[in-house]
């Protein structure tokens, strides 16, 4: 068989063919709406949090201390044994300078991008890496490697999530504004 | 193991960014053309098998059931199975269980996909892979860990952005042989540097299309297979493997799921040497740096040193070792669950010497397809040989 020989189906739509209802479609949302228990872990690590700390779960038998904080260790296959509090601060294992949103819509010119980041938190085995975002930095200074530390909503405004950190900023300002991590 | 199982028959529609047809309809055109391509009709099918990604794109729930029709798998043996993105290549090796194990003879392997009912972009669908309580109130997107990963790969080895582009020029021109395809295209390296930024080190013309799209193949134990076509292509080896779905601690420069996967495949199909032996691959590419990524984690690069490969022509269709002469994910379209099983078709076709202007030089006679999906942490693998 060839594919070239292959009387091939999917008729291409335009967005127009539907808007000047060349052909028909319904449109639908869906109205749901959904509540996530925390559980046990995931639920002291937001406790924490909101005390402005950030805490990991240690297993006694392959010592990692792991990041979000399970009850159970995957490796192991075993209960996890105790709390361990981390520091705020942590290194860049790596980052992007980011002008989408979430739902595809581009972020306005002028406006500041997004700079998601893994982020290695001190304290954590090594690799025990979490999403989180950059902030009060310019993107251009952003490197892999640089030292971050964490900046937290104040006290009455946190509410036991990963939000009650706003973002992580360097530890240290930028030496020169040449330094780049854009290759 | 209960027999040897051979492709003998493939379909599929062509990839577009929104088909008029259903995704039940799209199934039913690939699967009725992969039917009459070995002159079978569904009665003599003893089980289908379907492969489709996430619900939330079409936002019909159970999704296996609604595409069962198209499918042909009413009255029949028939269930689905999804790992994400790692879809379209798990689907032959389901397919596989079912006829290996000896107790059906024939398969028929259907992957369908409809992205475009998901509005205003299926890119919002994604959103709920992450996790729903750390990651979520981060608003990410899903072009974030594929930006995150390229440029830890970047890092890692010293890589450019200039020398990963040319994944996009290679596979869009490619594509430009396969009629399928929704992207074809001759660009340079500049027009892909120059495309709009959306995450950087992430292009527009780094990411393949989101498509609608379907494609199906058959399957048969060894001695209908023999019966029914002169050119069976065997599946000789195939693996899978998930790595840890706390996608952040890994080590995002090296698949090793796709490694795992890809040892597994290659064990079985008694391959020693995948550099030599394995010599032409259909490695999954919805972003450019992930055939590079995956090349290396199939065992086919050394670390770090496929970008070499593809800047020395070696990875070209007259190359010494062709990756993606479909044209890819990036050139021929991206239906996800589609995009797999296009790629195992394109080396059935091509281990047949039928793949016409796309047909490597030198009758190959053993090759690879891989995909990768789930939370970037899934890898499959399957290992073709025509003799
Ligand atoms: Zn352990």
């Amino acid at each position: 068989m060839e594919l070239e020989k292959l009387k091939m189906g999917a008729t291409p739509l335009k967005e127009t063919d539907v808007k000047e209802g060349k052909v028909l479609s319904l449109a639908m949302t869906p109205d749901l709406s959904y509540a996530w228990d925390n559980g046990v872990a995931i639920g002291r690590y937001l406790e924490e949090l909101k005390n402005g700390r950030i805490i990991a779960r240690k297993c006694n038998k392959c010592n990692r201390i792991m990041l979000p904080p399970r009850m159970f260790c995957e490796l192991c296959w075993r209960a996890t044994d105790e709390w361990v509090y981390c520091k705020d601060t942590g290194t860049v294992n790596t980052f992007s300078i980011c002008y989408v949103n979430w739902d595809a819509s581009r972020i306005p010119p002028g406006q500041p991008p997004h700079i998601p980041a893994v982020i290695h938190v001190d304290g954590a085995s090594h690799f025990m890496g979490i999403l989180h975002v950059l902030g009060e930095v310019d993107p251009d200074d952003v490197k892999i490697g640089m030292k971050v530390k964490a900046v937290w909503k104040k006290p009455e405004e946190r509410e036991g999530s990963i939000t009650d950190i706003m973002y992580w900023k360097p530890l240290r300002p930028a030496k020169s504004k040449k330094a780049t991590g854009r290759r | 193991m209960g027999q040897r199982v051979a492709i003998i028959g493939a379909g599929m529609t062509k990839f577009v960014r929104r088909a008029q047809e259903t995704g039940k309809e799209l199934a039913w055109q690939a699967a009725k053309a992969a039917l009459d391509s070995c002159g079978l009709t569904l009665k003599d099918i003893d089980c289908v098998s379907l492969g489709t990604a996430p619900d939330a794109f079409d936002g019909v729930h159970m999704k296996g059931e609604y595409l069962s029709d198209g499918s042909g798998g009413w009255r029949k043996p028939y269930i689905r199975h999804f790992v994400g993105g790692g879809t379209g290549v798990f689907a032959p090796i389901h397919g596989w269980f079912h006829v290996a194990s000896g107790v059906f003879d024939t398969c028929l392997v259907v992957c369908s996909e409809k992205m475009s009912s998901c509005h205003p972009h299926p890119q919002g669908a994604f959103k709920t892979i992450f996790d729903h309580t750390t990651e979520q109130p981060l608003d990410p997107t899903l072009i974030w860990i594929f930006a995150l990963e390229y440029n830890r790969y970047m890092q890692t080895y010293g890589i450019s952005k200039r020398d990963i582009a040319l994944v996009s020029v290679k596979n869009k021109k490619n594509a430009m042989d396969h009629p399928a395809a929704q992207l074809p295209m001759e660009i340079t390296v500049d027009d892909v540097l120059n495309s709009e930024l959306l995450a950087w080190p992430v292009n527009r013309l780094d990411i393949s299309p989101a498509s609608d799209g379907a494609a199906a193949i058959v399957l048969a134990g060894e001695r209908t297979a023999r019966r029914l076509t002169d050119k069976p292509v065997w599946i000789e080896g195939v693996g899978w493997n998930l790595d840890t779905a706390y996608w952040a601690t890994r080590d995002l420069s090296y698949p090793r799921y796709v490694e795992k996967a890809a040892r597994m495949a290659y064990e079985m199909a008694g391959i020693k040497e995948p550099k030599k032996e394995i010599e032409i691959a259909e490695p999954y590419d919805p972003f450019t740096y992930k055939e590079l990524h995956h090349m290396e984690g199939l065992l086919l690069a050394d670390r770090g040193e496929a970008p070499q490969l593809l800047v020395d022509g070696v990875t070209q269709r007259d190359g010494d070792r062709p990756m993606c002469p479909s044209g890819g994910a990036l050139g021929v379209g991206n239906p996800i669950s589609a995009t797999g099983l296009m790629k195992v078709i394109e080396i059935f076709l091509q281990l047949r010497g039928e793949a016409g202007k796309r047909q490597v030089p030198g009758n190959p006679t053993c090759g690879l397809a891989q995909a990768w999906g789930d939370l970037m942490q899934v890898g499959t693998v399957i290992v073709l040989k025509n003799r």
